[in-house]
């Protein structure tokens, strides 16, 4: 495997050029161990289909997504007019990001303070560059395996993405096997709103178990993601059920990268 | 001008006067809400509304409901044609008035009609059984004891009264009909059903049973119309405004507020002055920050809450709900509309500054359900006359962040860590393309 190449805008911009997209790493893909696998997979994607694109670095700042789902939207604005000062400054037009609650937060709520941007997910850009014919897969060591996709919530639900996840993992040619909740109807993971960062309120389970449960009726040797927080709470889940040495948990770039040899 | 035409006018003027009146008493509870501008996107309006309202495209989630529903729905918008002849035959005391100027068509509506009745009727016995013998779980969670339950079992016993009503007055005028030497009406059920139910009776014992059809189907729907204002039946009104003005921006799209926009806009403008003279729009009372009470949520919020149907979607796929905690939306949604009702009362009797001592928050919803929400959309999604908890559950949240400074410690340490190292964890922004490094 070779070197990660992960220019940042200032050290483009320094050099004089300009990249065709910004891939915004988000708070979990950059200090989450676990999601900056993720975030390295994406680069390596990016990196193998020569997309030029560079992140922020220590100029990203949180997005406030979760600020503004735990009710502070002072904090949120603030968080959100710095990140588009940032941005215009730096004229980003397309960004790519790691993580749902950013690209939902980005691509909704930043136009409304002034902020612009043609903002997709991950999976989406994956899908286009497999259209592109720039990303080329063999099923690799997921063929005819059974795979199960979660649906995350700021991604499906809150922005009616449920096709682009889907088309990538048929490239895997495995067995994509739907939960019984999935799509529009999809059971949240639990982390959503806030709820990633404190305890959940008294109930008679946790809702990450109940949402495995489901993911593991299918029997999968994957269940396959496209969040960083859903990633996590699904990783949690499966070891509540003493199930990690016979089910894995992956992002979609994860699997992509592994399948393409990258 | 008989006596009974006389009766049946003032039965028919009382009630839709009483109606009217609570029609613009919940107007007036729906305007307590803050303004929201929802007069834009027209054609995407319109194209909503006719889906879900008149389409009813969102029940189809569950199918075995959604045509039981289709049945009772078709039944009630054709009865009304039925309804205006009876209502003409009340004030001007004829008999089938539309009967000769429509001929075959005549015959045809009325055949449909009586389908679509027999059709409902058997649908009233499976909401009723599904209500009170299956004890499907969203139809017995906490909040739906006590009249909740009771308003959704009287409907479905009023509506049985009214197909008897239907048939009883249909089937014992064909046999009437036919006795008089005119032959049958034709009609698809009464044809057969009323010789073989009511063949043989005294003519004077089938016109007195004729007009106790006819009596009590009209004053079945009298009684309705009395009643639908005080229940969750009112959707089938409400559900059409509130579709047409429902969010069509994505669901993940929360709002925006337009008074923290320019309070953050000086704070980080180093050219702002301070001092300066508020702009001049800015004399208006000050918004609080989120909601605690009606009066700070908005109108399409509260128009919502009188749109529920209390069919319990919405909570039935609540991922916080499904996991026993005590949030509901659909509870939301209620707690919402009683709430509105008590302080509206409040208001006609002592004026708009009416004060309770009582709050929506506090007193009706609890800290705890709104923190256990994940704002994952799933009850917006569900909710058959798009109606979104979700938005004030935020609010309520924002009441408590900002105007109170409430919240979960961790989510306090999350926001601290946020406003300090631009992150919800306690990382330093500057090692933040350390993973490029790592290997
Ligand atoms: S958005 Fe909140 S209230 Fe609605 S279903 Fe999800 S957790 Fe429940
Ligand atoms: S909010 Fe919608 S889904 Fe929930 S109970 Fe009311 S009508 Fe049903």
């Amino acid at each position: 495997m070779s070197e990660l190449k992960v220019p940042t805008m200032a050290e483009m911009m320094s050099a004089g050029e300009n990249p065709e997209i910004l891939f915004w790493v988000g708070c979990a893909g950059s200090f989450d161990d676990r999601a900056k696998k993720i975030t390295k997979a994406i680069v390596k994607i990016l990196n193998n289909c020569g997309v030029k694109f560079a992140v922020l670095g220590a100029e990203e700042s949180c997005s406030g997504d979760p600020a503004k789902r735990a009710g502070n939207e002072f904090l949120f604005q603030m968080q959100a007019m710095m990140n588009i000062q940032v941005l215009d400054g730096y004229e980003v037009k397309k960004i790519v990001t790691g993580c749902p609650h950013c690209f939902n937060t980005l691509k909704n709520e930043y136009s409304e303070l002034g902020g612009n941007y043609d903002v997709i997910h991950h999976t989406q850009l994956i899908q286009d560059l497999f259209e592109s014919g720039k990303l080329k897969v063999e099923g690799g060591q997921f063929k005819g395996k059974k795979i199960t996709f979660h649906d995350p919530c700021y991604l499906g639900r809150a922005n009616d993405v449920y096709e682009a996840p889907r088309s990538v993992l048929q490239k895997l040619d495995a067995e994509l096997v739907e939960m019984k909740r999935c799509r529009a109807k999809g059971l949240c993971c639990g982390a959503g709103g806030a709820q990633m960062f404190k305890e959940a309120e008294k109930g008679d389970k946790e809702i990450n178990i109940e949402r495995t449960e489901e993911a593991l009726a299918t029997s999968p040797t994957t269940i396959a993601t496209g969040c960083p927080f859903c990633n996590t709470m699904m990783t949690d889940g499966v070891k509540n059920f003493n199930k990690e040495n016979d089910v894995e948990v992956l992002d979609i770039a994860e699997m992509i990268a592994t399948a393409a040899d990258l | 001008m008989g006596i009974s035409n006389i009766i049946f006018i003032i039965v028919l003027v009382g009630s839709t006067a009483f109606f009217a009146h609570n029609v613009r008493r919940i107007l007036h509870n729906i305007r307590l809400g803050r303004d929201e501008n929802r007069s834009d996107q027209k054609a995407e309006r319109w194209k909503t509304m006719i889906m879900v309202a008149l389409g009813q495209s969102k029940m189809t989630a569950r199918p075995i409901a959604a045509i039981l529903h289709l049945f009772i729905y078709v039944a009630f918008i054709f009865t009304q044609i039925e309804l205006i002849e009876i209502i003409v035959d009340g004030v001007a005391g004829t008999h089938r008035f539309f009967a000769p100027y429509l001929g075959g068509l005549y015959t045809f509506v009325i055949s449909l009609i009586e389908v679509l009745s027999f059709l409902a009727l058997i649908a009233t016995f499976a909401f009723l059984s599904r209500r009170n013998l299956l004890k499907i779980p969203r139809f017995t969670k906490s909040e739906m004891t006590g009249w909740p339950k009771l308003d959704g079992n009287i409907i479905l016993y009023l509506e049985f009264v009214l197909v008897i009503c239907i048939f009883t007055m249909n089937g014992s005028d064909e046999v009437l009909h036919i006795s008089e030497g005119h032959g049958s009406y034709g009609f698809a059920i009464s044809s057969w059903m009323g010789p073989a139910v009511f063949g043989g009776m005294e003519v004077e014992t089938l016109h007195l049973l004729e007009r106790i059809g006819w009596w009590g189907h009209i004053l079945v729907v009298m009684a309705f119309l009395c009643y639908l204002p005080y229940s969750k039946h009112l959707h089938i009104i409400w559900a059409f405004p509130n579709t047409y003005y429902s969010k069509l921006r994505p669901k993940g799209q929360f709002t925006n507020m337009e008074s923290v926009t320019n309070e953050v806009k000086l704070m980080l403008d180093p050219n702002a002055d301070p001092f300066a003279a508020p702009a001049p729009d800015a004399d208006a009372t000050p918004q609080r920050f989120g909601a605690k009470d009606i009066k700070d949520l908005t109108w399409v919020n509260i128009l919502n809450a009188y749109t529920c149907t209390e069919c319990g979607r919405c909570t039935s796929e609540c991922p916080a709900n499904i996991t026993g905690k005590k949030l509901s939306p659909r509870k939301i949604m209620m707690d919402v509309r009683d709430r509105a009702e008590e302080i509206g009362a409040g208001i006609r009797k002592n004026g708009i500054d009416f004060e309770d001592g009582k709050s929506l928050l506090g007193d009706y919803i609890t800290e705890e359900e709104v923190w256990a929400c994940t704002s994952c959309n799933a009850c917006v999604q569900a909710c058959p006359v798009n109606i979104d908890p979700l938005e004030i559950i935020m609010d309520l949240r924002r009441y408590l962040v900002m105007e109170e400074s409430k919240m979960p410690a961790e989510l306090a340490v999350m926001n601290t860590n946020i406003e300090n190292n631009q992150a919800p964890w306690q990382f330093s922004p500057a090692d933040r393309l350390n993973w490029r490094d790592e290997a």
